[in-house]
């Protein structure tokens, strides 16, 4: 029997062979017959597995990917031994095969050239040229200006290789927009509380808990993989689902309570809830007592936050606030006030994180069973290279000193604000690698983006589509992938250390590489070959799995491998042993000692935001189970289940504006952008009056994507006013209002 | 606020958002279907009343019409299928649950019937006429000796032929515009007064077409009447039935239906008929064309209102 | 034998992974699908529900679509899946027409095509593809002649709907509510 290795390079002469013997008979029953294998049904077919993990998302289940005999990927399923997936993937997951049959891909190398009467076309090259240029110009870069003025934005698992070149050549810029844009504030306030993130996947105990508390948090339509299956479980075992949201999100319809609040008030709500746990002592004394610290301030802190004075401000009435309270105190500690992800929502958001750390550590949930548990992920030894160079500036430097101390990741917005030529500062950013991530649609303040893109130097995009960011590129260099690739082991945090293997299923279709190829090309010709000291990413892979125990023979079979705990408890506070925390006061701090110190507020403090004027409603974006980020709009399989977006407006403002159900209109924002296609209007009552929804990453820009172009409005597109969180540099993103056109803006220009 | 949507992009082209797998062909096929049988109808009641010499028409000339409607028309019901290779499969099975196979195989008779009736009528249509095998002459005496017998079997084929298209609409229960029992009934008559519309456009015998005015005025009536039987079914009917119904008093096909179906295709033909039975000259042609004309949009609106109505759930 | 399956409507997310799972698995072409996601909003803000439902055929026990083909093409098999044999099938549409739940669509191929409960999966002793996939774990198949099945335990002790009773034909789809 061949093995999984050998198939690969028998299948490239084999098909080959076939193809030749095909055109030599050119019948046509024998076409058909090699036609009809695509025609039997997945599981009728001989089909082989090559494990895999999932790069559709950021939540990464491994899965088995299935080849038949002719080479096509039919399908692909979940490895049941996964934690993330359980052996159930989610529709991006089973529609990753869509991603890897886009005929829209990125296929070869592209160089920007301008032509004589000045307009710009992106010309393909080979892999030699484009390497070739951009070594260069990163070579020219250090030279004249110093390696710290490159950057690297990069999203995903193949930016850990990318990142290890650009931290070879000495730059410490290295961002993804996961942290100042979606769950940054969280990470700084749970870090500022418990001494630890959150981390990613969340380190939620769903699955035991007997009353979930979700503040704005939609999982249903964000498809948290086992979180949603958590989640599903959770109800099987008839717990308290409570959801926060002023739209009737999934969760919501299938929550005991649905607190419809009014927008930018959860804070309110939260010290409310804090009020009435401590005043009426439904608190976990014992937990309180023995773990935290700043439990008298806390207690008179909120002394004047009663749900009288929420309601007031969250419309969400004060014997439901009690009735909430009481039910999260009943279940206790098996309450989990879940943390949401992407957070940056109105600029005080890692205030409104505290406040959620705050209660769950009132209630006793921490480290408990059906609260948070404790994660453990394993360790794998790194491959030997050199040490990195250590960098003499960083982007920290754009900003006065002192500035975003508590911040311990780098700012993607901060190298914006780096890039852009600024008279007090004595140099900017000139170059930017980006890394599977379409800046136009993950950074806010598109105006912003394309001014720092403006000042750059060079820019390159490693992407596998042609997404918005790529068209602004000087260098396009095209990945192959994740079905097509070898990447590092996946060792993400989880109930059980887990070690999944990603394998290629398939050749890299057209001319793609994987990223670990890209950055070993680029590292020999920067001389930085020492970092790079093995002939592919299976000598690094095999080598680390020797190292514990196990071989890349091994995974290679089996896919996802689990290993025993070595630290701690899954649940190490259930019996309240003596435990210190990694804080100031070695407690958990409900006053934080921390912030209080950068001069912040020690305890979350209710401010009210700005409200949409009149014929303005509030811009709410969120996602949909079946897409994520922007990167899926044009993946035909899931192309299929949604293939635009639609915003919905509440009945009673349609009726106000005479726009129909299914009517195409305009958005228009409070600084007069307007989206650049039309959106569907779907008239819901599921929404608010005084705000709008879309799900986010449609609109796309990019005539190459043939099926995304043009349908339905990109709310990045929109989003032009942030609200800084002064503690981390979150940009908070929900204070944008749009009004609705109903006739198209630009026609009337051009008349 | 009551929302119903599809959450997964569904699209099916000519399923959403409402059916209309089938297209003009079905209606047309209806139609000449239901022509073709009442034509062969007289023509076969005619003969067994043994009244062939005053009734020319209906027995010979007219019968022509009928196997040129029922050619075209199983034209049209080939074209309309979407894995035409296999058509033969209709052939090999009889399904007696499915109307469509009572009427593939009532076509499978009636067609080369009609074909034969009209061919045994050459030799008197045409003189000087020659079969010019000796077995083709055999086969007619053969036939002519045996016409009344011919007659009934081709009479009671030609009533399941005109039943059996309404009742194909109406053994859909998924449609509740169609599931009504009055449908069968209601396309036979039509057909019957369709296929005598065509005899009296073409007679020139004033007997003839005197005779069947009369009976045409009965069957239009009658008409009339089951068309309003109908209707009252529907408002007497579940909240399904009275959706359906709510697409002819006032919905999109309300003029389309009480204009060119009752009004000009029933009730200006009962009038006119009227009329020239009393004596007062009509122009000749303008009842049955009116009468052929309502009978064409009639197939047409019950196909396709048929399939826009649905169940509620 | 008599396989069915119940969809849990309090677990449904609406998120089409059963649709996607059926693509791939059953070659279903771009532009049709064999299952799809139904949501059902009533009610006036803040007083409003949903209802999200994953529908596919039936499989009726009097399945109107088996009465009215001309050909014997769809007909029932083992267990009471509802088929159609592709090579009998000549497309006149009349179980299109016939099914109160549009289940059917034509396939471009010519034949008439639809869910079949993943019979060559059953036959394996496996379950349909959309079953295995869903991540909320709310498609429950079996066999209910078996008390031990896990559609026979998911109706034991819910309430339950199916769509369009009065249409008569007993479906074999059973919505936990």
């Amino acid at each position: 029997m061949t093995t999984r290795r050998d198939f690969i390079k028998i299948s490239t002469a084999g098909t080959g062979a076939a193809a030749l013997g095909l055109s030599v008979l050119n019948w046509n029953g024998v076409g058909k017959a090699f036609a009809e294998v695509e025609n039997i049904p997945a599981s009728n077919t001989e089909l082989t597995p090559y494990p895999t993990y999932c790069e559709v998302c950021f939540w990464k289940c491994a899965g088995w990917a299935y080849v038949d005999t002719n080479g096509k990927i039919r399908k692909i399923i979940g490895n049941e031994d996964d934690p993330h997936s359980n052996g159930r993937l989610c529709p991006r997951g089973t529609g990753g095969i869509g991603m890897y049959y886009d005929e829209d891909r990125l296929k070869t190398p592209l160089i920007r050239g301008k032509k004589p009467d000045g307009t710009s076309y992106f010309r393909e090259a080979s892999w030699e040229e484009a390497l070739d240029l951009v070594a260069e110009k990163m070579d020219k870069l250090r030279k004249e200006h110093g390696p710290e003025c490159l950057a690297l934005f990069s999203h995903g698992t193949g930016g850990k290789m990318i990142s290890h070149l650009v931290k070879a050549y000495g730059s410490p810029n290295i961002t993804a927009p996961s942290f100042a844009q979606c769950r940054g504030p969280r990470e700084v306030a749970f870090t500022a509380t418990y001494g630890e993130d959150v981390m990613s996947p969340e380190r939620t105990d769903i699955r035991d808990t007997k009353c979930l508390v979700l503040i704005g948090s939609h999982i249903g339509e964000n498809m948290h993989n086992n979180q949603i299956q958590e989640m599903s479980q959770a109800i099987d075992n008839g717990s308290t689902i409570i959801t926060v949201d002023p739209r009737l999100s999934t969760a919501a319809s299938h929550s005991k309570y649905w607190l419809p609040i009014k927008p930018a008030t959860d804070i309110a709500l939260l010290l409310a809830w804090i009020h009435v746990i401590i005043y009426e002592e439904l608190y976990d004394k014992d937990y309180v007592e023995k773990y935290t610290f700043g439990f008298e301030e806390l207690k008179e802190h909120v002394k004047n936050s009663t749900p009288e004075w929420a309601y007031g401000i969250t419309t969400i009435e004060p014997h439901i606030i009690r009735r909430t309270a009481h039910e999260m105190a009943a279940a206790a500690p098996r309450t989990l006030i879940h943390p949401g992800r992407h957070v940056t929502w109105y600029g005080d958001d890692t205030q409104r994180s505290r406040a959620i750390a705050i209660l769950n550590a009132i209630l006793g949930t921490w480290d408990r069973r059906g609260g948070f548990y404790n994660p453990e992920k394993v360790h794998l030894p790194s491959y030997p290279t050199p040490p990195y160079p250590k960098p003499k500036r960083s982007w920290k430097d754009a900003y006065p000193p002192g500035k975003y101390n508590l911040v311990n990741e780098v700012l993607s917005t901060g190298i914006c604000d780096a890039t852009i030529p600024n008279p007090d500062l004595s140099c900017h950013l000139r170059g930017w690698i980006v890394y599977g991530t379409n800046l136009m649609a993950s950074l806010p303040e598109q105006q912003k983006t394309l001014e720092a893109i403006a000042n750059l130097d060079f820019l390159v995009v490693i992407d596998t589509m042609p997404m918005d960011i790529v068209g602004y590129a000087d260098i396009v260099l095209p990945e192959c992938t994740y079905l097509e690739r070898y990447d590092y082991l996946r060792t993400s945090p989880h109930r059980e250390p887990a070690l999944a293997l990603r394998m290629p299923a398939s050749e890299p279709k057209y001319e793609t590489k994987p990223n670990w190829w890209i950055a070993k090309e680029l590292g020999k010709r920067l001389g930085l070959e020492d970092y790079f000291p093995w002939e592919n990413i299976e000598e690094v892979l095999d080598w680390q799995l020797k190292k514990i125990g196990s071989s890349l023979e091994e995974m290679q079979r089996i896919g996802v491998k689990k290993f025993k705990r070595k630290y701690d408890d899954l649940y190490p506070l259930d019996n309240l042993p003596d435990y210190e925390f990694n804080t100031n006061t070695g407690k958990i701090e409900l006053y934080s000692t921390e912030l209080d110190a950068e001069g912040f507020d020690p305890m979350p403090k209710y401010t009210h935001h700005p409200e949409p004027e009149e014929g303005y409603y509030r811009l709410n974006y969120g996602r949909a189970p079946m897409h994520t980020f922007s990167r899926t709009s044009n993946n035909h399989n899931l192309w299929d289940l949604m293939n635009e977006n639609s915003v919905w407006i509440n009945p009673k403002v349609a009726e106000l504006w005479e726009i129909k159900n299914g009517q195409y209109i305009w958005l228009k924002n409070q600084d007069g952008i307007i989206s650049s296609f039309s959106v569907k209007a779907r008239v819901t009552e599921r929404i608010r009056w005084d705000s709008v929804y879309l799900v986010h990453g449609f609109g796309h820009t990019n005539k190459k994507l043939t099926r995304a172009y043009g349908r339905g409005a990109s709310d990045s597109e929109l989003v032009t006013k942030i609200t800084m969180d002064p503690i981390m540099g979150g940009t908070g993103m929900r204070g944008n209002f749009v009004t609705f056109l109903k006739e198209d803006p630009r026609k009337e220009v051009k008349a | 606020m009551k929302e119903e949507l599809f959450v997964s992009g569904r699209d099916i082209p000519n399923i959403d958002p409402y059916l209309h797998i089938w297209h003009w062909q079905i209606p047309l096929y209806l139609y000449l279907g239901g022509l073709a049988a009442g034509i062969l109808f007289f023509a076969a009641y005619y003969v067994i009343k043994g009244k062939e010499k005053q009734m020319q028409t209906t027995v010979k000339w007219a019968a022509i019409i009928a196997p040129i409607a029922l050619v075209l028309g199983l034209g049209a019901l080939f074209w309309d299928l979407k894995h035409k290779l296999f058509f033969w499969q209709l052939y090999t099975t009889i399904r007696f649950t499915s109307p469509m196979s009572w009427g593939a195989w009532t076509l499978m008779l009636i067609t080369p019937m009609s074909i034969v009736w009209v061919a045994s009528y050459m030799k008197e249509m045409i003189p000087g006429w020659d079969w010019k095998w000796n077995i083709l002459n055999r086969f007619e005496a053969w036939v002519i000796k045996y016409r009344v017998p011919f007659a009934w079997v081709m009479m009671v084929l030609s009533v399941i032929l005109g039943v059996y298209t309404g009742i194909l609409l109406s053994a859909f229960n998924a449609r509740p515009l169609w599931n009504s029992s009055i449908l069968g009934p209601l396309f036979l008559t039509s057909g019957l007064s369709t296929g005598l519309a065509t005899i009296i456009w073409m007679s020139k015998d004033n007997h003839e077409r005197k005779v069947l005015t009369r009976i045409d005025l009965v069957l239009i009536i009658v008409e009339l009447f089951l068309i309003i039987h109908l209707f009252m079914g529907f408002l007497a009917g579940s909240a399904v039935k009275t959706e359906a119904a709510s697409l002819f008093l006032g919905g999109e096909f309300t003029v389309t239906f009480w204009v060119f179906v009752v009004l000009l295709g029933l009730l200006f033909p009962i009038v006119l008929e009227a009329f020239e039975l009393r004596g007062y000259h009509v122009p000749k042609w303008l009842p049955p064309f009116l009468i052929l004309f309502g009978g064409l949009v009639l197939r047409f609106v019950m196909v396709e209102a048929g399939q826009i109505t649905r169940f509620l759930y | 034998m008599r396989y069915a399956m119940a969809i849990d409507t309090k677990k449904c997310v609406g998120c089409g992974d059963c649709v996607v799972a059926c693509q791939t698995e059953n070659n279903v072409p771009h532009g049709y699908c064999r299952d799809w996601i139904v949501e059902n909003v009533s009610g006036s803000y803040p007083s409003v529900q949903i209802e999200l439902r994953s529908e596919r055929c039936n499989h009726c026990d009097n399945a109107p679509c088996v009465r009215c083909c001309p050909t014997g093409a769809s007909h029932i098999a083992e267990g009471g899946i509802v088929l159609v044999t592709h090579d009998e099938c000549i497309g006149c549409g009349a179980c299109i027409e016939s099914c109160p739940y549009d289940a059917r669509y034509p396939h471009p191929e010519g034949y008439v095509d639809k869910c079949t409960f993943c019979k060559h999966r059953v036959d394996k002793g496996q379950n349909p593809a959309c079953v295995d996939v869903c991540p909320t774990n709310c498609l429950h198949f079996g066999d209910m002649d078996d008390s031990n099945s896990d559609v026979s335990k998911a109706l034991k002790n819910r309430k339950w709907k199916v769509l369009a009773p009065e249409a008569g034909t007993e479906p074999q789809l059973y919505f936990l509510t």
